[in-house]
């Protein structure tokens, strides 16, 4: 991925920054609001972090609004101190694509980031999911493993579904409560792990192969087996 | 210097306006008494007189002179209280017939009433009269003897007089009372607030228990009073939350590298120790961002966003989440509620109140233990949730919604401390209230709410005085 960073802390943008070309991502670094709407305005990316407040007179809020309105549909990632709800939704409401809010670990902004790419590509309504042999059907809600029938309750289904859509990317717990429960905040006890560990017993336990995997000090995987 | 300070104070202006509109009442009640009274006397007789001269002038038209002495002497015989007096005069003013001895000199404009002296029966008498030209040079005369009116005025306006004096001294004292009574009821407003910004915080305004005003005012500033403690205990408690219980696990992330930086020998060594620092820092950053989201709920700020809402659906929906993890636990998760829930508030905030009870009763719960979400609708909205574990001793109940209090029990299990009173900051934000019971064995938890009927009608700012958290 091609992914612009505009971040004005040294220490945090040249972590991001080193970490994504860890990641095998192709960085661009702008440190105030000028240059990254500059860059952002007229190179093409796959994904934009931005953080919100920035020196220069353009904070990250106004490179967003202006990217909207020239029909900028590149993925945003707002990545902010600001943590109140009102500022959450201040953000997403300006146009962007996901909130991270600081401090945050890596391992999230780079699934979160990773997550960004495919629904930026904007294929056209998906009817089957499918990872090797499992199948997922989005019209008449089935599930199929090697041609075998597996029964699951709704929440399961969405579930599967959310793991299947961001397949071969890392979801972390937090992505999961916000896409599948629609919660935004953490639990104390991890609740999603033993949802996961359900779906595992129907999708996975029945199979010789596993296909949700556990990403450590990160979330989970869905992925075919790696040959 | 002087004068000028004492036209600044409300109590002399109060005082003052007492005075004045005592005066100007006085004033209308006695120019009402006088109209009343003299004024009134003073109409009849010339009224009286109008009347005879009405009368008179008929007769004159009628039967000349002869029957104008026949009618004037008939009056004069019959009027008993002997107050008539009727002159009439030939050409040269002489006495043709009538009850006084001689015209009265200074009568010369007919039309118009004289008051004046006359000798009546050789005795010194005050007088109405007016005077009437009659053709053929003839001058008719017609009064009301007023001696007995004149006395009544005197003695009304002596006792008017008396009643200045009276007023004077009265509103004098009254202005002086009304103004004590508000310098009184203000110090005691004035002597709080000085007492307060002295620092005793704990001081309150005195209720005088008669209910009036006065006490309405006492009351709302007790209550802001009430809420600003509350708020600053708030603040204090974060600030001693930063002071010692975040300095626990700071110290333990510190320890950790320090002595990884020291110690470790090898790569994998200080990794693992760094790693396990990182989580105790994500622990910290989780419990101020917690510390920051109660602050969040308790400015009040997330009122604006209420709406109408079933919470039935939601609460499905925590049990849902929940259901696996109690299930995993050998807890068994039973859930009954009506079928439709209807509160006024924020959704998500409600969710996260009710995800924060059923965490706790699923962490405090024994294998084999039943943990209840019921939710109920009648004139309030209760959603319970209770469990079977070691529950909360009646005496620690009231601080268990305070940040960082953990209880006895508690302090092997992991948390922050922080959950209750975010459940209790969410009840206080919709008007309602978080109940702690025993639920013998166990705990009850009771988030309740009002019925949106009720909390769509209360103004933010008027909550009673227990809604203030």
């Amino acid at each position: 991925m091609r992914i612009l960073v505009v971040e004005d802390d040294k220490d945090v943008a040249g972590f991001v920054v080193r970490g994504l070309r860890e990641a095998g991502h192709v960085v661009e670094h702008a440190d105030n609001g000028r240059d990254g709407l500059f860059l952002a305005a007229s190179e093409t990316f796959d994904a934009v972090i931005l953080d919100r407040m920035l020196p220069g007179g353009i904070d990250g809020l106004k490179i967003l609004e202006t990217l909207r309105g020239q029909k900028n549909t590149v993925p945003v990632l707002i990545l902010s101190a600001m943590a109140e709800v009102d500022d959450r939704v201040k953000g997403l409401k300006a146009g962007s694509d996901d909130y991270l809010t600081k401090p945050f670990a890596f391992a999230e902004l780079l699934a979160r980031v990773e997550a960004l790419n495919r629904r930026g590509k904007g294929e056209g309504p998906v009817t089957k999911l499918v990872v090797e042999d499992l199948e997922l059907d989005l019209l008449s809600r089935q599930v199929k493993r090697a041609g075998q029938k597996i029964d699951l309750q709704p929440r399961e289904f969405r579930l599967l579904e959310y793991l299947m859509r961001h397949a071969g990317q890392v979801v972390t717990r937090t992505m999961l409560l916000e896409g599948v429960w629609d919660y935004h905040f953490d639990p104390q006890t991890n609740v999603i792990d033993v949802h996961v560990s359900r779906l595992r017993q129907k999708v996975d336990k029945p199979f010789p192969t596993g296909l949700i995997h556990t990403v450590r000090n990160a979330g989970y995987m869905l992925r075919a087996e790696q040959p | 210097m002087i004068d000028r300070t004492l036209f600044r104070s409300a109590g002399f202006r109060f005082g003052a306006i007492y005075a004045l509109l005592l005066a100007i009442s006085a004033t209308a009640l006695a120019l009402f008494l006088w109209w009343a009274t003299a004024g009134l006397l003073d109409r009849q007789t010339e009224a009286a007189i109008n009347a005879d001269a009405q009368d008179l002038s008929e007769r004159w038209a009628e039967g000349g002179l002869a029957s104008l002495i026949v009618t004037i002497e008939g009056r004069l015989a019959q009027n008993i209280d002997d107050d008539a007096i009727y002159f009439l005069a030939d050409r040269s003013m002489r006495r043709v017939a009538g009850n006084l001895e001689r015209w009265p000199s200074h009568v010369t404009t007919p039309g118009t009433l004289y008051e004046l002296q006359v000798m009546r029966a050789g005795m010194r008498s005050l007088a109405n009269v007016q005077r009437f030209d009659l053709p053929g040079g003839f001058h008719l005369l017609i009064g009301r003897d007023v001696q007995a009116m004149a006395q009544l005025r005197r003695l009304l306006t002596d006792a008017l007089l008396w009643a200045i004096v009276v007023v004077v001294l009265m509103a004098t004292v009254g202005a002086l009372v009304v103004r004590n009574l508000f310098r009184r009821t203000l110090a005691n407003i004035s002597a709080t607030a000085t007492a307060i910004a002295a620092g005793d915080f704990a001081r309150r305004v005195k209720l005088t228990g008669r209910g009036d005003e006065f006490d309405q005012i006492a009351e709302v500033i007790n209550d802001m009073l009430e809420r600003i403690g509350r708020l600053m205990d708030g603040v204090r408690q974060v600030s001693n939350a930063i002071a010692h219980d975040l300095r626990t696990p700071i110290t333990r992330a510190r320890t950790r590298l320090e002595d990884a930086a020291l110690h470790a020998d090898t790569p994998e060594a200080l990794r693992a120790a760094i790693e396990r620092a990182t989580t105790d820092l994500d622990g910290i950053v989780a419990v101020f961002q917690a510390l920051l989201r109660i602050s969040e709920i308790e400015a009040g700020s997330r009122r604006s966003s209420f709406t109408r809402i079933d919470i039935a659906p939601l609460l499905a929906q925590v049990e849902e989440l929940y259901g696996p993890l109690a299930e995993e636990r050998g807890i068994s998760l039973v859930a009954r509620t009506a079928a439709e829930v209807p509160a006024y508030g924020d959704k998500a905030l409600i969710q996260q109140a009710v995800a924060n009870l059923l965490d706790n009763a699923v962490k405090f719960s024994l294998p084999g233990g039943t943990v209840r979400l019921n939710a109920s609708v009648a004139g309030r909205v209760e959603v319970a949730v209770s469990d079977q574990g070691p529950g909360i001793p009646a005496s620690e109940r009231v601080k268990a919604t305070d940040r960082f209090y953990r209880g006895e029990t508690a302090r092997s299990t992991p948390g922050s401390g922080l959950g209750l009173s975010l459940v209790a900051a969410v009840a206080h934000l919709h008007g309602g209230e978080l109940r702690l019971e025993d639920n013998a064995p166990g705990l009850r938890a009771v988030l309740v709410l009002p019925i949106p009927e009720e909390a769509e009608a209360r103004p933010a700012a008027l909550q009673p005085k227990h809604d203030f958290i």
